[in-house]
């Protein structure tokens, strides 16, 4: 006797933790293989695009951190290129090597919480998630030190940064730097040659090279399929030309690339703080900018490499003292343009870590 | 580091294949006519030397009396970019043709631009609100709506 089957709808999500907020996958099931997938989203969406109109270009700041609130100082940053290249000023060279500072720390941050959060929805219960918040914790401590915050840091000002370190700074990020190599070590020893993880992640969730480009994925999964772009060396801003660093890049576009990726960037990071700290100017970390900047007519596409990928800012101004229009391209939102190409004919469960590998936040998905 | 390609050279080299279909360059931006974007999307990603492989950014502009929709566009091989813009009359009825058959990032960022804007993109395979629910009033970005 046939046995009848036939194909079934399931939402996983708006409520789900594995998909790391507030996002639905419209997943069609035969069996448990997935037939079709839709992203649905926008249950955190806030209108941001639409409160930049209606704030000044130095209120707008702290609505940034609210985006992707993993990595908040790289999107005050992204905005505050933004601005800056707008209305031609520049930042002096104290702030742009801090500003480096705390992108790259922001970085390690995210990627630690990227790949934390992934092991997780992998089936490596929090362990793995809690050893990457013992080292996110300093950093997060770091950041709290420097601007009294640890999660939206609201630090970075159009031409320059809120205030300057304070002294103790310094000597906890240079033992936060001489630490961290040997963690990622110890950390990716247990999980690169871990039978478990290579058999759920090699060849699961691939994105072909031309796909990803085609699809504009940006950051870790972009490079995860081989293609070496990073806007810190392909378009450098700040003083990203005179730092010494490698871009990782992976081979198959799967999973396991991606996650090899963000391990690395942390080592390169590491590698970039150092040279960073070594090089720091003394001198003022603000330039003589008014507190209504009042930028001339005209437009500015700014993007930089935020850790989830490239993030920019497309503003136009009529010479007001708000943004005409201030769009956001999320690299979030984008990377997930593809989310269904990697996962369709894979299992139920390679979902979950296909979209944990993208590393989304839902803040910046809807903004 | 990105060089940033002139609309006014990059227009030179479409007027042969898209005569009329190009106006108002500057060093800035390329203006095309909204009804051959899609053929000349399609142009700018294929042939050799401009090569603009990659979408990096789609939305648009509200100007009351029209909208400009504005792509970013990034040559990944060459690292160049170049401003895509088309105008459109009016606030009624505004639709032009989708590039997600040329690049496939376009596919969120237009119904992203459809749901903010009330533009529709003909030839999108899903062209519906992103952001807002179905039967959501009005378009949020559009200047007249608070």
């Amino acid at each position: 006797m046939a046995l009848r089957t036939e194909p079934i709808v399931v939402n996983m999500g708006p409520q789900h933790p594995a998909t790391h907020g507030v996002f639905r996958m419209r997943v069609t099931l035969d069996g448990e293989v997935i037939t079709d997938l839709e992203p649905v989203m926008g249950y955190l969406h806030r209108g941001v695009e639409k409160l930049a109109e209606a704030r000044t270009y130095t209120q707008f700041i702290p609505l940034t951190d609210r985006m992707d609130y993993l990595s908040s100082m790289s999107n005050n940053l992204a905005y505050v290129l933004a601005v800056e290249k707008l209305a031609g000023v520049e930042a002096p060279p104290r702030a742009q090597y801090l500003r480096v500072i705390m992108a790259e720390m922001m970085r390690i941050s995210n990627h630690l919480m990227a790949v934390g959060t992934f092991l997780d929805d992998m089936g490596a219960f929090h362990t793995p998630l809690l050893y990457m918040f013992r080292e996110r914790e300093k950093l997060l401590d770091l950041f709290e030190m420097v601007c009294g915050q640890r999660l939206t840091y609201n630090y970075m000002r159009i031409g320059g940064l809120s205030h300057d370190i304070p002294p103790e700074f310094l000597p906890a990020l240079k033992k936060f730097v001489r630490d961290m190599p040997g963690f990622v070590d110890e950390y990716d020893q247990l999980i690169r040659e871990n039978e478990i993880v290579l058999a759920r992640t090699r060849g699961v969730g691939v994105l072909p090279r031309a796909l990803a480009i085609n699809a504009s994925a940006s950051g870790p999964v972009l490079r995860g399929s081989g293609v070496k772009w990073d806007l810190r060396k392909t378009d450098p801003y700040l003083v990203y030309d005179k730092l010494e660093f490698d871009v990782p890049t992976g081979a198959v576009g799967d999973i396991y690339d991606r996650y090899r990726v963000r391990i690395e960037e942390m080592r390169q990071s590491v590698r970039i703080l150092e040279q960073a700290i070594e090089r720091l100017p003394p001198g003022e970390v603000r330039s003589d900018v008014p507190h209504l900047v009042h930028p001339p007519r005209g437009e500015v596409y700014g993007h930089i490499e935020a850790p989830k990928g490239e993030l920019g800012f497309y503003l136009v101004s009529d010479t007001g003292i708000a943004p005409y229009r201030c769009h956001i391209r999320p690299p979030s939102l984008i990377n997930l343009t593809a989310l269904r190409d990697m996962v369709l004919g894979m299992k139920i469960a390679d979902a979950i870590i296909t979209l944990g590998s993208i590393d989304i936040v839902l803040g910046e998905v809807d903004r | 580091m990105t060089t940033a390609l002139s609309g006014r050279d990059v227009a030179q080299r479409l007027s042969d294949q898209f005569p009329n279909m190009v106006n108002l360059c500057d060093g800035s931006c390329l203006w095309v006519k909204p009804e051959a974007v899609a053929e000349v999307a399609k142009f700018l990603r294929d042939t050799p030397g401009l090569d603009f492989d990659y979408l990096a950014s789609l939305t648009a502009v509200d100007f009351w009396d029209h909208f400009d929709v504005v792509y970013h566009l990034a040559s990944l091989q060459r690292n160049h970019t170049l401003v895509l813009r088309c105008q459109l009359p009016g606030r009624q009825n505004l639709a032009l043709p989708s590039v997600v058959d040329v690049w496939r990032g376009a596919d969120l960022q237009e119904r992203e631009a459809y749901d903010m804007f009330g533009i529709q993109f003909t030839g999108h395979p899903n062209m519906k609100r992103l952001l807002t629910w179905e039967g959501f009033p009005g378009h949020p970005l559009r200047k007249d709506w608070l």
